[in-house]
């Protein structure tokens, strides 16, 4: 059983997932933040495979992208360093990633490599629905890899419907029309969030863009499974001189 | 007015789902998709209107200086021993081809209730036609430009500012086109609904490059009519083009690409030379990847990652193609030759000597290249002119001799 669905099947409120960069501050600091972020206590982790060109992300994840970039990541070198961490990560992982180094790297490549180092599943913003559904869904499900697609306030009724039937895992509920990174009111958004939860979609809902903090993530758990933090987080650990405890401070400051 | 034809029968015009070919396609994220699918249920409604064709040609008649001359250039045709026109893009108002999408896009615009403009710049001549029409019809309009950019293109920027634009610096990446084309998209997904984004070239998300290609028509539909009255055919032998993203080529050859005589020449730039590692030559140096929401060939390393381009023209220093353009390229339809930078300056000095016109850098990448196609006497070439020199005299100047 793929280990998000595990998850959401044993613990379906306040599950925290959280989003860093792969290579990020240090080449060599993947792992080191992953182990850290399953000790603090996060639920879920999101590995950004950085892209010189990242449309959907606000200037920290870029920032973070050009500098993962700069210390020699790449989709290659992420999957060398994901090698064996299953020995000691239990909890899902999910890589979010811009589609053009994918194609570059070959799609059944690259998500072959997604199940030999036991990657769950995949956020990818501008691999269109219509060409997953036609092209690659045989694909990922032969190597078990679920695709989480987003959702925005914008997107009407009857395509939250078709996304929700295609996506896997869950569905990403982007909590306004924003890049990531931007400080948006969350109370406003709360009539999308009840739009969402009462149309009880067949996958859990995990919001994102614009969660920082306890409050607004607390107020994202209110109407969803759970919340997503990326630039916040990204943010506390680039000057970090001790990953270790930044990371698992900043886990528990939400959580507790 | 042939913006609104139904082309659909070409296999070099876009097909319903967004492609040319291999090429094109909407490779947005979710926050795009309300933005862009209004545009794609819409575009062609509102270009058949009648409405809207006669406000359009009037615009392009009155205000941009339309049609724009074909111009025997006689002493240019007698130095290649053959019969060159030029297609005299460069008499528009704004001073190049770019005013005839903003024209397009701006009624566009008003037709869908939208306030707010945005539009990327790379060398100013788009965010000047863009800033343009915005004053003509008194909408707000900002204007992403690379800050590298910025500081090179200061005349522009002024412009701009004239024109009662906001010139918005892109500090991410490169600082230059392609960040400020990352930074109007970002523009856009943080506001939906009221804003337009007028993208200055054949690219970007479906249905950008067709739209964009259907405005900028109007130059082959042109170039037709005033070939049969000057020389009784319609057909010449040759098209000329300069190819950045694409824009003007896309224009040049609309018309033309279901007439197989006809060869179809784009020139990009090579920069210091195809191989020298400063070059915007894409068909060359480029594979199909994503960039900018369109599949189409593209600058990048082998992981993926989009590579920053050179050329002396700000115009034409994009590290993709217009899918149109790829298609173009892969089903040998047309013909992709590239200029190297020197090669631009020496044509920009020839035109300038031989016919008193000073052409942009950009069109300059065109002109270089009929030295080089072995034009007989008969044959007969149309060369499009896309802009105007004025903009470069500076980089002219520096390497004066």
């Amino acid at each position: 059983m793929n280990r998000i669905d595990q998850l959401f099947g044993n613990k379906p409120k306040e599950v925290l997932n959280i989003y860093f960069t792969a290579g990020f501050p240090h080449h060599g600091d993947t792992l080191t933040v992953l182990q850290a972020l399953q000790d603090g206590g996060a639920d879920m982790a999101e590995i950004g495979m950085p892209f010189s060109d990242p449309l959907a992300d606000g200037p920290v994840i870029q920032d973070s992208s050009t500098r993962a970039i700069k210390n020699g990541m790449r989709i290659s070198v992420l999957f060398e360093q994901l090698k064996g961490f299953r020995e000691k990560i239990h909890i899902p992982v999910v890589l979010m990633g811009y589609i053009n180094p994918v194609l570059q790297y070959g799609v059944e490549n690259f998500l072959r490599s997604c199940q030999e180092t036991g990657v769950d599943g995949l956020i990818l913003p501008d691999l269109p629905m219509d060409e997953y559904e036609t092209e690659y869904k045989p694909l990922f499900e032969k190597y078990g890899q679920h695709l989480i697609f987003l959702v925005t306030p914008e997107t009407s009724e009857a395509r939250i419907r078709k996304i929700d039937s295609l996506s896997r895992g869950f569905v990403y509920a982007v909590s306004s029309s924003s890049t990531t990174g931007k400080d948006k009111d969350m109370k406003l958004q709360e009539d999308y969030f009840r739009k969402l939860r009462d149309m009880k979609l067949q996958n859990p809902v995990l919001v994102g863009f614009g969660i920082r903090d306890k409050a607004t993530f607390q107020t994202a758990c209110q109407y969803s499974n759970g919340a997503i933090i990326g630039s916040a987080f990204v943010k506390a650990i680039e000057n970090s001189t001790n990953l270790q405890e930044t990371v698992q401070a900043f886990v528990r400051n939400i959580k507790q | 007015m042939d913006i609104a034809i139904n082309t659909s029968q070409s296999r070099y015009h876009v097909n319903e789902k967004g492609y040319y070919g291999n090429f094109g396609g909407a490779y947005i994220p979710e926050m795009l998709y309300p933005n862009v699918e209004e545009l794609r249920e819409n575009y062609l409604k509102i270009m058949r209107e009648p409405a809207f064709q006669e406000e359009f040609e009037q615009l392009l008649k009155d205000y941009v200086g339309r049609p724009s001359p074909l111009y025997f250039a006689s002493r240019l045709s007698e130095k290649y021993n053959t019969k060159i026109y030029l297609k005299r893009e460069d008499l528009n108002h704004t001073g190049a081809h770019k005013v005839n999408n903003t024209i397009g896009q701006i009624l566009l615009a008003k037709r869908l209730g939208k306030k707010r403009i945005i539009a990327e710049t790379g060398a100013g001549q788009h965010g000047v036609a863009t800033a343009t029409v915005c004053a003509l019809m008194g909408l707000e309009c900002i204007v992403y430009m690379g800050s590298i950019d910025i500081q090179r293109q200061a005349p522009n920027v002024a412009r701009m500012k004239m024109l009662g634009a906001t010139v918005v610096p892109a500090t991410s990446g490169s600082q230059t086109l392609k960040d400020a084309t990352n930074e109007a998209i970002r523009d856009w997904i943080n506001n939906p609904v009221d804003t337009h984004y007028i993208i200055g070239s054949v690219v970007g998300p479906h249905p950008y490059p067709d739209m964009v290609a259907r405005f900028q028509s109007v130059i082959s539909e042109e170039i037709r009519k005033q070939l049969l009255e000057k020389t009784g055919k319609a057909l010449p032998g040759y098209v000329i083009a300069c190819v950045g993203g694409g824009s003007n080529a896309a224009g040049a050859f609309f018309h033309f690409t279901d007439d197989e005589s006809v060869q179809l020449i784009a020139v990009e730039a090579a920069g210091k030379g195809v191989h020298s590692g400063f070059s915007a030559a894409t068909s060359q140096l480029g594979r199909p990847g994503v960039i900018h929401a369109s599949k189409t060939l593209l600058m990048q390393t082998d992981d993926g990652q989009i590579v920053e381009p050179h050329s002396i023209s700000a115009g034409l220093d994009y590290p993709g193609v217009g899918p149109l353009h790829a298609h173009l390229y892969e089903s040998g339809r047309g013909k992709f030759l590239n200029a190297t930078d020197d090669e631009a300056l020496a044509a920009a000095y020839e035109l300038s000597l031989l016919e008193g016109i000073i052409p942009a850098l950009e069109s300059a990448h065109a002109l270089a290249k009929l030295k080089d196609l072995q034009l007989k006497p008969d044959d007969v070439t149309v060369v499009c002119l896309s802009g105007r020199g004025d903009k470069d005299l500076e980089t002219y100047i520096k390497h004066l001799k």
